[in-house]
């Protein structure tokens, strides 16, 4: 923020401190449409949050930085990958900066501080990245909505569907890091595993930043699945990934990957060794559809690399806001309004290459692909698709009203059918 | 209390209380922010300025308290009073604990053993997902509906510290706080002299661990959230960054240092994504130009323009 803007904005705040301090934001009809963009610029995540900082913009900077009518100013605030610093700053970007919604955040914790802030106040919150399920599950807010996002057991179910039914595997290992994305993640893997006829007959976690996994390798050798389920993300991804080809169990034993074991963070800095993992989800890279084409070769001439989950999710989003911000022509002061137009609209140019709409709990119901990692002529690896899952819910086929009567998923609860 | 003194304990405390009417909105719940904080960086003072023992484990202390007043408001749907009664309680359990163990190192032991001890918390709230959360930690709003108002927040808060402040400052200079600051003088002449130093650590420790906690507890109030890094040792750092940047023994340095690092991390940031950067400076510069801290390189100054 300059010092202008600075003085402007303790202005505003002086003028509507007249009435109730949460009113303020209805104030002002004209001027920018405020956009407070939170993202972890130092911290332990601070790669995939400059990402997120450098794809949101990319949107806007090519949309000429206006929609519906109305100039488009992000505010951009680092939350440090800390949820105390997320909650103090999206309190500033809302009480100083009055800015007129939020999004974003990486890391789950700091997602639902956020969360729980707007829960008092009213301010939209839309977070691509955040996949907390019971944010848009057993405990929504209404005012929370995960435009361009995914809950967290979303992705896994259609990889399980793929493995039993097409690949007939059905006995699992999984291997998970410790936390509740993991013990989320994991858990719709394994539920749907064992419902569809398979075993999951060890599931290992191992502590965030695991440096040496061979405890692990060891034991799933041990035990001689016919597959092995892996949700790493970041550096523990790289490391797991390179120790499997290192102990000789690349080509031996399957690995399917959760999302983010094979996302463009992970393997952009990989080899060989990362090539032929099996994973799901709602975007792939190496998709032929000519909106994603376009994207990804846009966005690698812009950054030198490949689109990640960061990048194509907040693209996406900001591509989802601007539509619905041109569906209420600017008028982004009446929250209701603007939320409604939100949850109606359908996603249909965007990188992701197909539709996408949100289901009544603000989760979007996506095609998901099963995807595989292969090198590219120029020798770079990303993810081409191998099967397309149509209008996948963050329900599955389950009905969401029985499905939410079953505990989120944890360590000691992941959904498993015995025998 | 010389008059002189009164009065400027009378003027800081009318500015203060001018806070929400000038600076109303975010700047006003900084400030809130600044007050809670100020009030753990004072009882980590207590330890590292009048003991001499440096404590690298408040933050788990403050904490521990934040957690139970959540736990007990959001997840056993309790009263908010009765919260912060049991999360202070909690809170000095722990110091008891921490302190029964601590007192029998000094130095650098002193600093690695508080390290520790405040980890295992960390590591026990980061793992007892049942109870905490795990990763994801305690939601939902605790504060009873009168300090809904972040006006009322201010001034309960401002309240609070002004008890707090009058209680630890009657304390270190109690005829107990002068064995403390003995203690740190010369531990074996103090022993000699027939005081139970190890008695007088306990207590000097749980003391300070009671002010942790009612800091922690009221932290539940304000920010309605509470996850492991609000037990971890970046917390407790920043505690004892504030007390030292504030200056070390002179207690108000707290407030100083609360003020200068809470104030800083928000101004900068508003700037450059490298905010981290100038608070590092601004320790090192405060480091060598002014080791005592800001309170105590002030008092220093006015000493020698007295003589």
């Amino acid at each position: 923020m300059d010092r202008r803007s600075f003085i402007k904005a303790a202005g505003t705040t002086a003028l509507a401190s007249t009435g109730p301090w949460y009113l303020k934001s209805g104030l002002a009809q004209s001027g920018p449409i405020r956009i407070g963009l939170l993202a972890p610029l130092t911290g332990v995540v601070a790669s995939g949050g400059r990402e997120m900082v450098e794809a949101f913009n990319f949107f806007w900077d090519a949309s000429g930085k206006k929609a519906g009518g109305r100039d488009i100013q992000v505010i951009v605030e680092d939350d440090a990958s800390n949820p105390d610093t997320a909650l103090q700053k999206a309190r500033r970007l809302v009480e100083q900066s009055n800015a007129h919604f939020l999004i974003g955040d990486l890391l789950a914790n700091t997602g639902l501080a956020v969360a729980e802030y707007v829960k008092g106040n009213g301010t939209p919150y839309f977070i691509p990245i955040i996949a907390a399920d019971d944010l848009t599950q057993r405990s929504r807010i209404p005012n929370v909505v995960r435009i361009a996002g995914y809950s967290a057991s979303q992705m896994p179910r259609p990889l399980a569907d793929y493995a039993v039914k097409k690949k007939k595997y059905r006995k699992f290992v999984t291997v998970s890091q410790d936390y509740a994305f993991g013990h989320e993640q994991c858990g719709g893997f394994a539920q749907l595993a064992t419902e569809l006829g398979g075993t999951v007959v060890a599931q290992h976690w191992n502590p965030l930043s695991t440096q040496d996994f061979s405890p692990y390798l060891a034991q799933i050798q041990g035990a001689a699945p016919d597959a092995v389920f892996a949700m790493e993300t970041g550096a523990d991804a790289n490391r797991f990934i390179q120790q499997w080809a290192n102990f000789g169990m690349k080509g031996k034993i399957p690995l399917l990957g959760a999302m983010n074991a094979t996302d463009q963070s992970v393997i952009r800095t990989l080899g060989a060794e990362c090539e032929g993992i099996v994973s799901s989800a709602h975007f792939c890279e190496g998709d032929d559809t000519p909106v994603t084409r376009k994207f990804v070769n846009d966005y690698e001439k812009a950054f030198q690399k490949l689109p990640s989950l960061y990048g194509f999710s907040m693209y996406s989003g900001a591509m989802w806001l601007a539509e619905a911000i041109n569906a209420v022509k600017g008028k982004v002061e009446d929250r209701a309004k603007f939320l409604d137009a939100v949850r109606r609209i359908e996603l249909r140019n965007s990188p992701l290459g197909r539709p996408v709409r949100l289901d009544s709990y603000g989760n979007p119901i996506y095609d998901v692909y099963i995807r595989e990692v292969k090198r590219r002529a120029d020798g770079k690896f990303w993810n081409v698709p191998v099967e397309v899952y149509p209008k996948v819910s963050q329900f599955w086929t389950y009905q969401p009203e029985q499905y939410l009567k079953q505990p989120a998923y944890s360590r000691t609860y992941q959904g498993t059918k015995k025998g | 209390m010389s008059p002189r003194r009164l009065l400027g304990v009378v003027a800081a405390l009318g500015g203060l209380a001018l806070v929400p009417v000038v600076f109303p909105g975010y700047r006003t719940s900084l400030a809130t922010e600044m007050l809670i904080f100020a009030t753990l960086a004072m009882s980590i003072d207590i330890l590292a300025g009048y003991t001499g023992r440096t404590p690298l484990c408040h933050g788990a202390i403050f904490g521990v308290a934040t957690y139970v007043v959540l736990y007990y408001v959001t997840v056993m749907q309790g009263s908010p009073w009765v919260g912060v009664l049991l999360g202070v309680l909690a809170a000095t359990a722990v110091a008891i604990v921490f302190a029964l163990l601590a007192i029998r190192t000094s130095g650098v032991y002193f600093l690695l053993l508080t390290l520790a001890l405040g980890m295992i918390v960390w590591g026990v709230c980061l793992r007892w997902t049942s109870v905490t959360g795990g990763e994801n930690g305690l939601r939902g709003s605790v504060r009873p509906q009168w300090l809904a108002d972040p006006a009322n927040l201010y001034y309960f808060m401002l309240a609070a510290g002004a008890i707090m402040t009058l209680a630890m400052w009657r304390f270190v200079n109690s005829p107990f706080g002068l064995t403390l600051k003995g203690i740190r003088e010369n531990e074996t002449r103090m022993r000699t002299l027939g005081y139970d130093v190890s008695l007088h650590l306990f207590i000097g420790f749980t003391v300070s661990g009671f002010f942790a906690g009612v800091s922690g507890a009221l932290y539940a109030f304000f920010n309605s959230f509470v996850s492991p890094s609000t037990v971890g040792l970046a917390q407790s750092v920043e505690g004892l960054l504030m007390a030292i940047v504030g200056g070390v023994g002179t207690l108000f340095g707290g407030l100083i240092g609360a003020a200068l690092i809470i104030g800083l991390e928000n101004v900068v940031s508003a700037y450059t994504e490298r905010w981290s950067l100038v608070l590092g400076l601004m320790f090192i510069f405060t480091m060598i130009l002014a080791p005592e801290g800001v309170l105590g390189k002030l008092s220093q100054l006015t000493l020698k323009r007295r003589r």
